[in-house]
């Protein structure tokens, strides 16, 4: 809604913002698409018939072994980050309500600090399998286990591009208290792609 | 703008006033000290220090798990985006697909079991 639109107090038959309601829709489709990726990983766990395998080695016909391929201390590392940097967020958004500016900048920058190294851990470890010998073609495993958190981790990208957007508007004084929406609808996407991963972590990673 | 007062612009929504910054860092220990129970857990069941604790565990292992993460999804949908304190609606356009979701894994969870366990074989 435009600053215009703000003057004019205009109206809606819920009473409630537009751009709030249609980002709780976007969500609540996204857990459909996300429940999609989670049943495709969970229908085909267990299913792999050749290695690398995420929990159990795996010798090939050839004698070739494939160690276990998950790496827990990393991902838990990821996930650490992934929940301080929604408990960043909400802090930022309080700081954006607020009127402080200092607080907003603080808070969303290590929001983004967090955002960066998740992404960078998910490139490390997608990299670290794939010399490993997994890829999305190898097995059942790879396939549903790279489309799974491949969608994800590209959610975490794109939140990361809008959260560093709002930053750039943050730090040029665009951000007032009046325009703290802006920002709790990019904090609630933010949020959405933490409890996937609150669901991913232990279904993916812990769950033999 | 009083901050109780119900705005246009901002709807209903604004109407609630969101938790403290003391209340989201307790969440945010909560969540941190849930994951680290998550994780402990795993390393007593199947790590390479698994003991008798871990293999008396091991048949509830993924029911624990679940619990631990739907509270930490809770916590986080209902604090950190505000569903508890903000416009019911809100709750509704996500809670309804999400109870859809869980029907979505368990059905073709099923399926795919009643495939296995009896189709396939004939």
């Amino acid at each position: 809604m435009s600053d215009h639109a703000h003057a004019l107090h205009l109206e809606t038959s819920t009473g409630l913002d537009n751009r709030k309601l249609a980002i709780w829709t976007f969500i609540g489709s996204e857990c459909l698409f996300f429940a999609t990726l989670i049943s495709n990983y969970l229908v085909n766990k267990g299913k792999s018939l050749v290695g690398p395998l995420p929990h159990e080695a795996w010798t090939s016909p050839t004698g070739q072994v494939f160690e276990p391929i998950i790496e827990i201390p990393l991902v838990t590392v990821g996930t650490a980050l992934l929940l301080f940097s929604s408990l960043f967020v909400v802090l930022a958004l309080a700081g954006a309500q607020r009127g402080d500016r200092k607080a907003l900048l603080l808070w969303l920058g290590l929001t983004l600090v967090c955002g960066f190294f998740f992404v960078g851990m998910q490139v490390y470890e997608f990299t670290h399998f794939y010399h490993k010998g997994l890829t999305l073609r190898t097995n059942l495993f790879g396939a549903s286990f790279f489309t799974l958190t491949g969608f994800h981790g590209t959610h975490v990208t794109l939140g990361v591009i809008w959260l560093l957007t709002l930053w750039i508007e943050a730090f040029r004084g665009k951000i007032p208290p009046a325009k703290s929406l802006n920002l709790e609808i990019a904090a609630l996407y933010w949020h959405f792609v933490d409890v996937v991963w609150i669901v991913i972590f232990p279904v993916v990673y812990l769950i033999r | 703008m009083d901050a109780h007062a119900p705005t246009r612009t901002g709807g209903a929504d604004t109407a609630h006033s969101h938790p403290t910054a003391g209340i989201y860092v307790k969440i945010g220990i909560v969540l941190f000290v849930l994951t680290a129970l998550e994780v402990g857990l795993y390393e007593m069941t199947y790590g390479e220090r698994a003991g008798a604790f871990g293999r008396a565990i091991e048949p509830f292992f993924v029911a624990i798990l679940l619990l631990l993460s739907a509270a930490k999804f809770a916590l986080v949908a209902m604090y950190y985006m505000h569903l508890k304190q903000d416009h019911k609606l809100f709750s509704g356009v996500f809670v309804f697909p999400l109870i859809i979701a869980i029907f979505v894994i368990v059905g073709l969870i099923l399926l795919q079991a009643y495939h296995f366990a009896f189709a396939r074989s004939g």
